[in-house]
C-alpha cells in the first residue's frame, strides 16, 4: 500500500520524541545526570549533553596538549621529570617542541634538566607521540580541552611554567596508567 | 649479479610476448614489468584482454632526482580477485611525456591529471589535461624533489630547528602576501581572468551531448558549489543542463589540497602515521590499517595475534561508523532534514567513545604502529564493545531499517538514479559500495585478504541495480556484516602482546617499493611508498578511494535532474580531506 512506509517511518519518530522525556522522567531521576548516562551503551532518549553546566568526564586515554610532570622538593621548587633527551622533540610529526638543556653556573657542564621547554600549540595536533616515546615519563598528555583564549599570539605558546603539572594532578587524570608506570619504577628502584 | 629472476610469474610470459619492449626490474616489493613508453599501450591491452587484468587501481610517479628520471607506475588488478601486476615506465625530467591510458582505462582521467599536475609528467591523447589539485597559473609541479615550497625549512624532518633563537615563530608573521604564494613570474593577480575556466565550460557544452527533446532548450552551466551543503565539503560540480536535465558534469576538487604526498616524503615513516588519520577523516582506524600494513610488508614483520584481532576489530567499527553516517547524510541529501543524520550520529558517537578509550581521540586515533597497535584495549571496554555489537547496534540497524527502507519518498528519490554499470563500474576503477553495488563481488578483505580476514566467516555482499537506491541498501548489508565479523573477532580474540617488539619511533625500512590495500568504508584505500633505505619515505602516493570514485561520477550523473545530481554525490560519499589530499 502506497503511504505505508511512510508511516511507519513516521512511528519510530515518535517513538523517539516521546521516550526522551519518558527517560529523563522516569530513569532520569535514578541515572541522575544525562552525562552519567550518556557512556552507557543502552542509553535511551536525549543524547546530548548541556555541555557547560554538565560534563562528560573523558576517559584515560584522552589527550589534548602534553604537559611535563613535576615534583615538589623542598622549598617549593620544582622538579621537573624531564631529562631534556630531546626524544620528544624528534619524534614531533609537526615539529612544534622546543628544548634547550640547562648548563651548571659555575662549571659550564650540561645537566640533565631543561633550561627551557616550549610547545607551540598551534602547531601541536595531539597526536600523543611525545608522551609515547618519553623514555622517562616526564611528558604525558593532558585533559583539559577548555584552552580558548583572546590572544592567539604568545598565549598559544607554551613554557616550561605553564607545560609544568605536578605529579599528583597526573595520578589523578590518569589513575590506571600512573599505577602500572610507579610498579615498573619501583621494581626498576629495587633492582638497582 | 648473473641470474636474475623476476618476483611476478607471469613476467616471462609479457617478455616472450613483447620481447623488444619489456625490461626486467629487480626492485624489492615491484611485481611486474618495466616497458618502454612506445609499446606500453600494447602492453596494456594485452594485459587487459588476454589476462584480464581489467581493473586499473593506482598509477602514479616518483621522481629519481637528482637522476635524469622520473617513473609511471601502474598498478593493474583482475576484479575476479588476486595479486597485481605492475607496469612502470621511466620517462626524462626534462620532456616526460607517457601516453595516456584513458583510452583503455578511463579510471586513469583524475589520476593522469594528478600525476600531470604534481610531476609535470604529460600524457600524450588524454582528453582533459589539466591541473586538478593546484590552481592553474601555479608554477612548478610540487612533487618533483627539487621543487620548494615556500616556507621552505629543510628536506627532511627531524628539522634542525624550527625556532630561530628560541622564539615561536608564527608562519602568517612572515609576510604572507609576499612570499606564501608563488606565482608563474608574468602573473598579474589584477589582469587574472579565470580564462581556464572559461574554456572549461565551453568545452564542456561542445561534448555534451544534444537531447532529443521536442522543446529546444538552450544549454545553461551551472556550477553546484564550492561553498554548498551538499557537496559535503568544499567541491564544485559543473553542471551543463539543459532545463533541468543534466547533460554533462565535471567535478573540480583540490580547495583543500595541502599536498599530504610531499608532507608525507618529508615526515618519517613514524610521522606519517598522525597525518593518515587526516586523510578520510570519518574512517582513521582504516588509514592507519592501510598504511601500518604497507611499511610492514616493507619491514617484514607481523604482528602478534591479538593486535591483528585488535586492527580488525577497530577497522570493522570505522566501517560501522561511517557507513551510518553516509547512510544519514544521504538522508540529508534527499530533504530529510537531520532526523535520520542524527540518529546515524547517536550511534557513531558510541562507537566514537571507544575509539576515545582505546586511542584517546574521537576521529583523528593515531592507534596503528608498525607491528602492533599503540596499547591494549582495556577490559571494561571490551565489555562495552560486546554489548554495543551483540544488544544495541543490531537493534539500532533495524529501526533504521524500519525507518527508512521502505519510505516511498526515498525510494521514489533514490531507485533507477545514478545508475553506472559493472562494466562501467570497473572501468572507472570505481572501488567499494559503487562496485559492488554493481553487481561485482570485489571487496579487498576477499579478494585479496589481508590481516586476519581469511580466517573470518562474512560474505561480500553485492546488489545488482547499480543506482542510489542499491548503494544504500549495500551499505546496510555491510553494516550487518562487519557486525558479523565482530561479534566472531570478540569470540575468539586471544590474550597476548599487542607489539611485536619494542616499539620505536625510527622505523628502519628497508630499500624497495610495496603497494599495499585495505578496504576502507569507501573502497580501495592503497599506500604506495618507495623507500630508499633513509629515516624518510623517498615516495608516499595514497590511492584515495573517493577521489578515483568520482571519476565515474559524470557517468552516473548524465540523464539525470539537477536535484538529483546531489543525491548521487551524497551515494558516491566522498570525503574532502581525502579528495583533495
Amino acid at each position: 500500500m502506497n503511504g505505508f512506509g511512510i508511516v511507519k517511518g513516521l512511528f519510530v519518530t515518535i517513538k523517539h520524541f516521546f521516550t526522551t522525556y519518558w527517560v529523563d522522567l522516569f530513569h532520569g531521576k535514578k541515572n541522575k545526570t544525562r552525562a552519567a548516562r550518556r557512556g552507557m551503551v543502552d542509553s535511551a532518549g536525549l543524547f546530548t549533553v548541556q555541555y557547560p553546566e554538565e560534563i562528560i568526564i573523558p576517559s584515560e586515554e584522552f589527550r589534548v596538549i602534553p604537559f611535563l610532570i613535576y615534583e615538589v622538593g623542598e622549598n617549593g621548587v620544582r622538579k621537573y621529570r624531564c631529562t631534556s633527551c630531546g626524544i620528544c622533540a624528534k619524534v614531533c610529526p609537526t615539529q612544534c617542541i622546543y628544548i634547550t638543556r640547562k648548563k651548571d653556573e659555575v662549571t659550564g657542564k650540561p645537566i640533565l634538566s631543561p633550561e627551557e621547554f616550549y610547545i607551540d600549540t598551534d602547531k601541536c595536533m595531539n597526536c600523543g607521540s611525545c608522551a609515547e616515546f618519553c623514555p622517562f615519563d616526564a611528558i604525558k598528555m593532558d585533559h583539559d580541552f577548555e584552552i580558548a583564549t583572546y590572544e592567539r599570539g604568545e598565549t598559544h605558546i607554551y613554557s616550561k611554567e605553564k607545560l609544568g603539572k605536578p605529579l599528583e594532578y597526573y595520578a589523578k587524570i590518569r589513575p590506571v596508567n600512573y599505577a602500572s608506570e610507579e610498579a615498573v619504577r619501583h621494581e626498576k628502584a629495587s633492582v638497582h | 649479479m648473473s641470474e636474475q629472476t623476476a618476483n611476478h610469474p607471469l613476467y616471462y610470459e609479457m617478455a616472450n610476448k613483447f620481447p623488444d619492449a619489456i625490461i626486467l626490474e629487480v626492485r624489492s616489493g615491484f611485481f611486474g614489468a618495466v616497458v618502454k613508453s612506445q609499446s606500453l599501450l600494447d602492453v596494456a591491452k594485452t594485459l587487459r584482454d588476454a589476462y584480464s587484468f581489467d581493473y586499473l587501481s593506482a598509477v602514479t610517479g616518483v621522481d629519481d632526482f637528482p637522476e635524469d628520471r622520473m617513473e609511471v607506475i601502474y598498478h593493474f588488478f583482475k576484479s575476479i580477485g588476486g595479486p597485481q601486476f605492475e607496469l612502470k615506465v621511466f620517462t626524462t625530467r626534462n620532456e616526460p611525456t607517457v601516453p595516456s591510458l584513458t583510452g583503455l582505462y578511463p579510471g586513469a582521467e583524475l589520476q593522469e591529471r594528478e600525476i600531470w599536475d604534481l610531476f609535470g609528467i604529460k600524457f600524450t591523447n588524454h582528453p582533459d589535461l589539466r591541473r586538478i589539485l593546484m590552481w592553474d597559473d601555479f608554477e612548478g609541479h610540487p612533487l618533483r624533489k627539487d621543487w620548494k615550497e615556500p616556507f621552505y625549512e629543510e628536506d627532511v624532518k627531524p628539522f634542525k630547528n624550527r625556532w630561530p633563537e628560541g622564539k615561536a615563530r608564527h608562519s602568517e608573521n612572515t609576510n604572507p602576501f609576499q612570499d606564501n604564494v608563488q606565482y608563474p613570474r608574468e602573473f598579474n593577480p589584477a589582469n587574472w581572468t579565470g580564462e581556464a575556466d572559461h574554456l572549461m565550460y565551453k568545452s564542456l557544452i561542445m561534448s555534451g551531448e544534444q537531447s532529443s527533446n521536442i522543446i529546444k532548450t538552450d544549454q545553461l552551466v551551472v556550477n553546484l558549489g564550492p561553498q554548498h551543503p551538499s557537496t559535503h565539503g568544499v567541491f564544485r560540480m559543473v553542471v551543463v543542463l539543459e532545463g533541468e536535465t543534466i547533460v554533462n558534469l565535471r567535478p573540480v576538487v583540490g580547495y583543500m589540497h595541502r599536498n599530504h604526498e610531499k608532507i608525507g616524503e618529508r615526515n618519517t615513516f613514524l610521522q606519517n602515521m598522525p597525518y593518515t588519520d587526516r586523510l578520510d577523516y570519518l574512517s582513521s582506524m582504516s588509514n592507519n590499517f592501510g598504511y601500518s600494513i604497507t611499511i610492514e610488508k616493507m619491514l617484514g614483520i607481523t604482528p602478534p595475534e591479538r593486535a591483528e584481532y585488535i586492527r580488525v576489530m577497530m577497522a570493522e567499527l570505522t566501517r560501522i561508523a561511517s557507513h551510518v553516517m553516509s547512510i544519514g547524510f544521504l538522508m540529508n541529501d534527499l530533504g530529510a532534514y537531520f532526523t535520520p543524520a542524527l540518529y546515524a550520529l547517536e550511534e557513531r558517537e558510541l562507537i566514537l567513545d571507544i575509539f576515545e578509550a582505546v586511542a584517546g581521540s574521537r576521529m583523528m586515533c593515531n592507534y596503528f604502529r608498525f607491528g602492533g597497535v599503540v596499547r591494549d584495549v582495556p577490559e571494561d571496554v571490551m565489555k562495552k564493545v560486546k554489548h554495543l555489537v551483540e544488544n544495541r547496534l543490531p537493534r539500532k540497524i533495524d529501526e533504521l531499517d524500519r525507518y527508512l527502507t521502505k519510505n516511498e519518498i526515498v525510494r521514489t528519490r533514490c531507485e533507477g538514479v545514478g545508475v553506472i554499470t559493472s562494466d562501467e563500474a570497473i572501468a572507472f576503477s570505481a572501488t567499494g559500495p559503487i562496485l559492488r553495488a554493481t553487481g561485482v563481488p570485489y571487496d579487498i578483505r576477499r579478494a585479496d585478504p589481508y590481516s586476519i580476514y581469511e580466517s573470518l566467516d562474512f560474505d561480500v555482499c553485492i546488489r545488482n541495480h547499480g543506482d542510489v537506491y542499491d548503494r544504500y541498501l549495500l551499505r546496510m548489508d555491510e553494516i550487518r556484516q562487519s557486525l558479523r565479523i565482530l561479534r566472531q573477532v570478540l569470540n575468539r580474540i586471544p590474550k597476548g602482546p599487542v607489539i611485536s617488539g619494542k616499539p620505536q619511533y625510527l622505523a628502519k625500512v628497508p630499500a624497495g617499493e610495496s603497494y599495499g590495500r585495505v578496504e576502507g568504508p569507501r573502497g580501495e584505500l592503497g599506500f604506495y611508498i618507495v623507500s630508499d633505505g633513509k629515516p624518510n619515505p623517498k615516495r608516499y602516493h595514497v590511492r584515495a578511494p573517493s577521489f578515483i570514485n568520482l571519476t565515474g561520477l559524470a557517468q552516473m550523473c548524465k540523464g539525470a535532474k539537477v536535484a538529483d545530481a546531489v543525491t548521487i554525490l551524497g551515494s558516491v560519499d566522498i570525503v574532502l580531506g581525502e579528495v583533495d589530499r
